[in-house]
């Protein structure tokens, strides 16, 4: 077996320097009734040819965005990656290197990691951000466990406007940090009033900008309404690349940003896994989970990177621990970092500016199809309209006709009627002026 | 005269000093040719960005370079033996990589039509078939992201099945030997946690753990093999009697390597178990993720799984996505979408590979591995616990009293000795503990060559040599760190100068 | 004044109705370089045995608990800048924080100076 490097021979020699004639005396603690005497009821080892051959017959059974024009978003996006990003992450050095508890070998990953952290506290305004978390959804989970730390308060009010599994992920995580949720009726005019909510109860508040339906605002009153009443604005971020064309939330106000960074550097990879940011104010440092990667000197006085503040977490404070997450998503932000040095100031800003004109071609085309309206005044690459029909229905016909065409809303708040017509739409870079006409051409035979 | 020897650039032959990325910026730089944007009307609702982000500008070659730099400076799998207690530090397959880059899959998006999406959801079924039979379990959730999420999953799955018989319970009983995830999780689901101690053998002491079991508890949290690398043959009992007083037996898995394939979680009573696809099943640790922890469950539990779960009927697969019809009593969603489908396909691509046959053998090379190790070591390092062990070997820092040489100054000094060193300090049961989880993956010169290795520093460090070790590890990119410095005054992002310090230069 | 000394190596030295409370030189030898203390605010009541600061070094963090029930009236405000303070002067400027004592007769529960010497010396 190829993954095998021991030999019957190497096998025999070793049981005799352990002393026991099988491996079976090795295992005498297992009691016999749970010993399991032969090998378990599953199809024998294969070589890479009949894996692949098996696996890729899975892989052709789905219609994916790389041969089919794709306008979905809801969280995850489609934009290219540059070739020299997998390149790097799939350096044996970054992909198969573990934690970087000894830093004085991992030094490759503690630099990556401080490169990540001050690109993300950059993006989004803030004066710090950690070294990711497992995606957006448990980043801004853990951003509502964290304002009820801060400011030993209970409530923590949900827009409408945030993105479905990002609700519920909170309410099913936070709910356990002793945290009441306040969910809010979904938000998909974008008019929502939160700010009277807000009482000497509240926590937190947790807005997404630009938000599920498409929405694009200026958080700052609603950061003010906050503070004066002693609560956090946590803004939510699910499209990374929005923060190249709109104020960064940190100075919209926002006291911690929780967000997904997958659009740059990751695949859409049928959702996982992905990488989830946190930044917050340096005042509040102490109570943010997930790890830190901190600047420091070795014993020769040069500059060097460690894991740090590590008394917030799980394998130390153990009961008392932030939060018992362990892992990072690692070599996703690694991938982020890489992309997001490569684009730069200029390349982001290019990009963003792309996404966005894109978005507005998309709408232009979409408003001339019946059967279509467009609900969103303002928003960055995505947006929300409403069809003559259901949509699910409309997209699995759009389906059969080889189009991806968007998210039914009804996918994500199932059972309500007003919701059933409305479609979620986004474009990217990779969508071309073909695949914007075959969108419109099919919707116009479907609807 | 040291000037003199030393290099110009500081640089070392093929290692270099590499600056941050905002070190090397430029303006005009950039990394990507974009198209220009069609000349449209914003919509962006009077929020354009007006201030620069102030990220930096870097050109394709220098970004490779940097990244391929620093690479360099990091220890890998690929590059060397990697005993780290309980990570199971296994070779990870290329084959694997490829399987998750097929457009069919990277290029699939988690909310398309599950009409368009069946061979995905066939995969993570698949998986999941897969590792229910390997565990012997009915059920399984493959959603949490990572094992200490797996860890949440279970509680909550647990926590979820007594509150529905109307039977909530205070208290979850955790062995001392257990890694921090385990008590940090039983608080985070509003437990109370009871510690239970171990007996002379390193395994739970069942007399303790039935004094402490009444109905109050809501379960044990155990980890099997132990965390000290050893079976606990009391397990069975021990399930009995936490089902006996209605509560649950959560287990950890990470250390099914030792018994995949030979014993099932599923006979020895667990009701939950989550299985860290990063470890056992050899996807790729990435520098510390990303990873995925699917919980296998009994049917006691089974119906409280967290949200979504794949099914598969008459018209193919489905994904319940909502807490109705099958989905009615799931304890909720864990995180966004779907689960670390990336990890399904590269687990997956390594249980085909090896087959039933090969799981069994791989378990099996890997404790008579650390089988190997304990017994050639014992004599010279010291070994709290007889063997023999499983999937990993357990020392403590007797054999260095009066050294003055600690278990951090030897691990350091196996650094400069090319290995990457075992789990330190953990787990706390013993004084200064060395875990040593050498894996399937290692062949017999190798283990024999890091026992030669090990046997020479226990030796210097008894014929008094304690400066070798203190100044430890001195070929390495960079020595050891001063991380007090890091945490009195974090640095954790780099900052801009400050224009007038720069004007004063 | 009278100093005392708890099992949990705390040391509380009290001076009319006000007792300034910290560790003591062999907890912070434990605990190896201190980087971080989270120091109780003015006005906290806290009964005999409640968690009242936290110290944090590299590999560790310590709870320290209030020895007697009293409210706290200051906490060490040089701790904030110099937590290395613990380390060099556990037993002097290193101290935590002070507070009222609500509960004199607490204090005879507590160790004298010789008590503690003992108490460590059965440790090792």
């Amino acid at each position: 077996m190829r993954y095998l490097p021991l030999t019957d021979a190497d096998r025999s020699q070793m049981l005799a320097a352990v002393g026991v004639k099988s491996m079976e005396d090795i295992y005498c603690d297992v009691p016999p009734v749970a010993l399991l005497k032969e090998t378990i009821d599953l199809p024998p080892h294969q070589g890479e040819m009949e894996v692949e051959s098996a696996i890729s017959a899975m892989a052709m059974k789905n219609l994916n965005a790389a041969e089919a024009p794709s306008f979905l978003g809801g969280g995850a996006y489609r934009h290219h990656v540059p070739a020299s990003v997998d390149a790097m992450i799939q350096r044996g050095e970054f992909l198969t290197a573990y934690t970087p508890y000894q830093p004085e070998v991992s030094q490759g990953t503690l630099q990556y990691l401080f490169e990540f952290q001050t690109q993300v506290a950059l993006l989004t305004g803030m004066e710090v951000a950690n070294a990711s978390m497992y995606d957006g959804a448990t980043s801004c989970a853990e951003a509502v466990a964290m304002a009820g730390r801060v400011t030993k308060r209970k409530k923590g009010i949900l827009s409408g406007g945030l993105h479905p599994h990002y609700r519920d992920t909170t309410k099913t995580i936070s709910g356990l940090h002793n945290m009441d949720v306040v969910l809010s009726a979904p938000n998909v005019s974008g008019d929502e009033d939160l700010m009277s909510q807000i009482d000497a109860e509240t926590a937190c508040v947790v807005v997404q900008n630009p938000d599920f339906f498409g929405h694009v605002r200026d958080l700052s009153p609603l950061a003010e309404a906050c503070h004066d009443a002693g609560a956090l604005l946590i803004a939510v971020v699910t499209e990374v690349i929005s923060l190249g064309a709109i104020t960064s939330p940190g100075d919209m106000g926002a006291d911690i940003v929780a967000g997904e960074g997958q659009s740059i550097g990751n695949a859409l990879n049928y959702g996982g896994p992905t990488v989830g940011l946190l930044a917050v104010q340096g005042k509040h440092l102490r109570q943010m989970p997930g790890r830190l990667c901190g600047e420091t000197v070795d014993t020769d006085g040069k500059r060097g990177f460690v894991l740090t503040l590590s008394t917030r977490e799980q394998h130390i404070r153990r009961e008392k621990a932030t939060s018992n997450i362990c892992t990072n998503a690692g070599l996703c932000a690694l991938a982020f970092t890489v992309h997001m040095t490569l684009l730069g100031e200029d390349g982001l800003t290019r990009l963003a500016a792309l996404n966005h004109a894109k978005a507005v071609t998309l709408a232009d085309k979409l408003t001339g199809v019946d059967g279509v309206e467009i609900i969103n005044e303002s928003f960055f690459n995505e947006f929300t309209v409403r069809l003559s029909k259901p949509a699910a229905d409309v997209i699995e016909d759009l389906a059969k006709k080889g189009v991806l065409g968007g998210i039914p809303v009804s996918r994500l708040y199932p059972d309500i009627p007003d919701m059933e017509n409305l479609l979620v739409v986004a474009a990217t870079e990779t969508n071309s002026d073909d695949d914007m006409d075959a969108l419109t051409t099919a919707l116009s035979e479907v609807l | 005269m040291a000037d003199q020897m030393d290099t110009i650039t500081g640089n070392r032959g093929l290692r270099i000093e590499e600056p941050l990325i905002f070190e090397q910026s430029c303006d005009g730089r950039l990394g990507v040719d974009l198209p220009e944007p069609a000349k449209v009307t914003n919509r962006l609702g009077g929020v354009e960005r007006k201030k620069p982000l102030g990220l930096p500008n870097l050109s394709e070659p220098q970004t490779v370079r940097h990244y391929t730099r620093i690479s360099q400076k990091n220890y890998g799998i690929d590059a060397g033996f990697y005993p780290l207690g309980s990570c199971t530090m296994k070779h990870n397959p290329r084959l694997n990589e490829k399987l998750a880059r097929l457009p069919g899959f990277a290029s699939l998006h988690p909310l398309q039509p599950v009409s368009t999406a069946q061979g995905a959801l066939e995969l993570i079924d698949q998986c999941a078939h897969w590792l229910k039979t390997i565990c012997g379990m009915p059920a399984i959730a493959m959603s949490p992201a990572a094992g200490a999420q797996g860890e949440f999953c279970g509680m909550m799955a647990i926590r979820a099945a007594l509150e529905d018989r109307g039977d909530a319970r205070k208290r979850v009983l955790v062995p001392e030997s257990a890694h921090g995830t385990n008590p940090a999780t039983a608080a985070a689901c509003g437990y109370a946690v009871d510690t239970i101690p171990a007996n002379e053998r390193g395994r739970v002491d069942l007399d303790a753990f039935l004094a402490k079991l009444d109905d109050d508890v809501a379960g044990i949290m155990l980890t099997n093999p132990n965390t000290c690398g050893l079976f606990e043959n009391d397990i069975i009992k021990i399930a009995d009697a936490i089902h006996d007083a209605g509560g649950f037996f959560y287990c950890d898995g990470a250390n099914l390597n030792a018994i995949m394939g030979r014993v099932r979680p599923g006979d020895l009573g667990v009701d939950c178990m989550h299985i860290n696809l990063h470890k056992t099943f050899s996807t790729p640790h990435g520098g510390g993720g990303p990873g995925a922890g699917p919980v296998v469950l009994s049917e006691a539990l089974a119906d409280y799984a967290p949200l979504p779960f794949v099914t598969h009927g008459e018209n193919g697969f489905d994904l319940v996505e909502h807490k109705q019809g099958e989905g009615e009593k799931s304890f909720g969603r864990l995180k966004g979408f779907h689960g670390q489908m990336g990890m399904f396909i590269r687990a997956l691509g390594f249980m085909m590979s090896h087959g039933g046959d090969g799981i069994r053998q791989a378990s099996s090379d890997a404790v008579l591995n650390a089988n190997y190790l304990l017994a050639e070591l014992k004599d010279t390092l010291s070994a709290p616990f007889d063997g023999p062990c499983m999937h990993e070997a357990l020392f403590d820092d007797n054999f260095l009293k009066g050294t003055d040489v600690s278990t951090l100054d030897f691990a350091k000094a196996m650094i400069d000795e090319g290995f990457h060193p075992m789990t330190m300090y953990f787990p706390l049961v013993v004084h200064g503990a060395m875990l040593m989880e050498p894996t399937e993956s290692e062949s017999k010169e190798t283990l024999d060559q890091y026992i030669m290795a090990l046997k020479g520093l226990s030796e210097r460090a008894k014929a008094g040599n304690a400066g070798y070790f203190h100044g430890a590890p001195r070929l390495t990119p960079r020595r050891r760190l001063d991380e007090t410095a890091a945490a009195r005054k974090p640095i954790l992002r780099w900052t801009p100068p400050v224009e007038d310090d720069v004007a004063s230069e | 004044m009278t100093i005392k000394f708890s099992k949990e190596h705390e040391w509380i030295s009290v001076e009319g109705d006000t007792a300034t409370v910290g560790i003591t030189n062999y907890a912070q030898e434990q605990l190896g370089d201190v980087v971080f203390v989270e120091v109780p605010d003015a006005g906290k009541q806290v009964d005999q045995g409640d968690d009242a600061a936290v110290v944090e070094s590299v590999k560790a963090a310590s709870e320290i608990y209030a020895p007697i029930t009293g409210e706290i009236t200051e906490g060490n405000s040089v701790l904030e800048d110099e937590p290395s303070t613990i380390n060099t002067n556990a037993e002097g400027d290193g101290w935590i924080f002070k507070m009222t004592v609500a509960d004199p007769s607490q204090l005879d529960e507590l160790m004298d100076a010789d008590g503690y010497k003992s108490f460590l010396a059965e440790l090792e």
